[in-house]
């Protein structure tokens, strides 16, 4: 597939996705700053191009597990800002009533069924996702995402190894940063490309350039047609780089200067930008209409989530069960 | 009324839920063609075909992670863990994802499954494949927990279970397994929470369930013997719990002894306890007292086995105790 598939529109709408992400979490690391947002954040930044290249590949019935670092996938697959800073601030309006926060957030409607607190914890949710669409003969895929650290986990292996086995629709995206939390990818494993994990599980792997959405996309529509055709899963390993630290407050001091400089002169979003003027007729002005548009976009968000009602403390104790018998269980 | 056993009588619930709702599979390390290690699900895979029960590779984790990913899609998945001490390779799925997800999820996503879990101690199989593990579960918020010990209750739970909305950790005692008893033709689904008094008495009374309340029983008829009534209260479900069922118990008996296999210490006998001493205190004549394995992992002779398992004698010397002590 061609890049000039695409028509300038769509690849208007790839970086103006992207560059929500960037500023929508460039944004929040402000509002926890100035203590506005309590909890955790692990930032998205550096590596838009995944989730937006990945999620243009999919269509409406496909279903997403995330990561801990899950609010560019949320993001891509569409959802709405407002109601992720209103749980991000921890406001009833938000996507998980204030009872998850980032770690958890979920948008059933968009097939995406939760970021994941647990480095590796989606994985084998994804893969019965794609057992049950399997089962119910729905044509879609199940997509995971998940890093470099994760592919050490026991889960990670069993999944691959199931979903081979089974034949299912999945895909095992697999966002290679180098870094697992502080700790540099050849100091957590001897394999350098991950995707050779696949062979193992006699599954494709296939490498995309995890900074440029169009090779992501690339990859990622060639693994969602086979699973689609029920030839079965493939694992995607997508080079990428995280900006900042594992999380906002982590200053990253492990990653030597040269390289971080390196990776910030192939940032995702500038490059793209720099194409579609150079090369697809979009002009600078488009660019900036985009821009335009996202911060206001997220400044309503911010707005949206600082008027919501925060929760009564009381409802901590709801949502434990689905059914209480009474508040017997409870108890 | 047909007599059957307990085994048989699970996988007449398993079947007849099947047949009821076709997203009701079932997934486990060698159910299929094997039938379980136990013989649980013999047939079922003729009758239902592959797509319905499916033998996994030996990967605790991703064989209970693709119960709860099938479930937030619409699946109702029974999962076989062969023993429950497996469970341990699979509680990342268990404790993190599937007992959390309607809580943090703020309610907008759930993952109904049942998870089967064979458990207790029988036959000399050591430290690693005897254990009682039911408190890791029954202290994880999320998770319900039920503990049958006829076949009876066992068809019943497991197809209130199976309905349930919520994840349900079901555990099935291996000695139990060959053990019948009658089971109604038409039985419908037990609610949740509803203990049942199995032997009436007026001294004491002796929580148990799984296998302990058959070594429960033995001690009360050992006991009407010599005089002494212990009331037998088997509370089926753990998580809810049956504290009214207790409670009217022991304003007959006054009395309170808590069995189970699993070690005392932290076991969910301190929980019954805990509930007795914190809301039944006034009807309380004297300490609650444990009969419950040691605090020692299971060991493979059989003497020893035997040593730290409460059995018949263990339960009804403890509660001749409890009776003559009050009468000095």
């Amino acid at each position: 597939m061609s890049e000039t598939e695409l028509s300038p529109e769509r690849l208007l709408g790839f970086y103006r996705d992207m560059l929500l992400i960037r500023r929508f979490e460039e944004r929040a690391a402000e509002l926890r700053m100035a203590g506005l947002i309590p909890g955790f954040l692990h930032p998205y930044i550096g590596q838009e191009a995944v989730a937006v290249g990945v999620c243009a590949a999919l269509g409406r019935d496909d279903v997403i597990t995330s990561t801990h670092r899950g609010h560019g996938h949320m993001l891509a697959r569409g959802a709405d800002p407002r109601r992720m800073y209103a749980e991000l601030y921890a406001r009833r309006d938000g996507y998980n009533r204030a009872k998850g926060g980032s770690l958890h957030m979920i948008d059933t409607d968009l097939g995406f069924l939760g970021a994941n607190g647990i480095v590796g914890g989606g994985i084998p949710l994804a893969t019965g996702a794609g057992l049950q669409l399997k089962r119910t003969g729905v044509k879609a895929v199940a997509v995971s995402f998940f890093g470099d650290g994760a592919t050490n986990e026991g889960a990670f292996h069993e999944s691959l190894n199931l979903a081979s086995l089974w034949t299912l629709p999945v895909l095992y995206v697999c966002e290679n940063n180098l870094y697992g939390e502080f700790t540099r990818q050849d100091r957590h494993q001897t394999v350098k490309d991950i995707a050779v994990r696949a062979g193992s599980y006699a599954m494709p792997g296939a490498i995309a350039d995890g900074n440029d959405v169009l090779d992501v996309y690339r990859v990622a529509r060639q693994a969602v047609a086979r699973a689609r055709a029920g030839e079965g899963p493939t694992l995607v390993e997508a080079k990428t780089y995280r900006h900042r630290g594992h999380y906002e407050g982590d200053m990253g001091a492990y990653r030597p200067a040269d390289e971080v400089a390196e990776w910030l002169e192939r940032d995702p979003i500038l490059t793209f930008g720099v194409r579609l003027v150079s090369q697809h007729g979009v002009g600078q002005a488009a660019l900036d209409e985009v821009a335009a548009e996202v911060e206001t976009t997220l400044e309503e968000a911010a707005a949206f989530a600082e008027a919501s009602p925060h929760p009564a403390p009381e409802e901590a104790l709801e949502d434990v069960y689905r059914e209480t018998y009474g508040g017997m269980a409870l108890r | 009324m047909r007599t059957i056993a307990y085994s048989a009588a699970i996988r007449e619930a398993l079947a007849e839920e099947m047949e009821r709702d076709e997203q009701v599979f079932l997934l486990g390390e060698d159910i299929g063609e094997s039938g379980g290690v136990f013989g649980v699900t013999k047939g079922l895979l003729d009758r239902f075909g592959a797509d319905r029960v499916l033998d996994t590779p030996i990967s605790e984790e991703v064989i209970v992670g693709a119960g709860v990913g099938a479930s937030l899609l619409g699946g109702r998945p029974v999962v076989e863990i062969m023993f429950s001490d497996f469970a341990t390779l699979a509680m990342d799925m268990i404790v993190n994802q599937a007992a959390k997800t309607h809580y943090m999820t703020g309610g907008r996503l759930s993952a109904p499954m049942t998870i089967r879990l064979v458990t207790g101690t029988a036959g000399a199989t050591a430290a690693q494949h005897s254990q009682s593990l039911e408190a890791w579960f029954t202290h994880t918020p999320g998770l319900k927990c039920v503990a049958p010990s006829t076949p009876a209750d066992a068809k019943a739970l497991m197809k209130a279970a199976i309905r349930d909305p919520d994840p349900v950790c079901f555990f099935e005692h291996k000695l139990l397994y060959n053990s019948k008893g009658e089971v109604p033709d038409d039985i419908e689904p037990l609610p949740l929470g509803q203990g049942r008094i199995v032997r009436e008495g007026s001294d004491v009374t002796v929580v148990a369930y799984l296998n302990t309340r058959v070594e429960a029983l033995a001690a009360a008829e050992a006991l009407a013997e010599e005089g002494v009534s212990l009331e037998v209260f088997d509370p089926r479900s753990l998580v809810p719990f049956d504290r009214d069922g207790l409670r009217a118990s022991l304003e007959k008996t006054g009395r309170l002894l808590i069995a189970h296999e699993a070690p005392a210490r932290g076991g969910f006998g301190a929980e019954i306890a805990a509930i007795a001493a914190g809301e039944c205190w006034e009807l309380l004549r004297g300490p609650v007292v444990r009969v419950c394995g040691t605090n020692t992992p299971i060991p493979y002779a059989p003497e020893l086995e035997g040593f730290v398992i409460p059995d018949a004698a263990r339960i009804a010397a403890a509660a001749r105790q409890m009776v003559a002590s009050e009468a000095m």
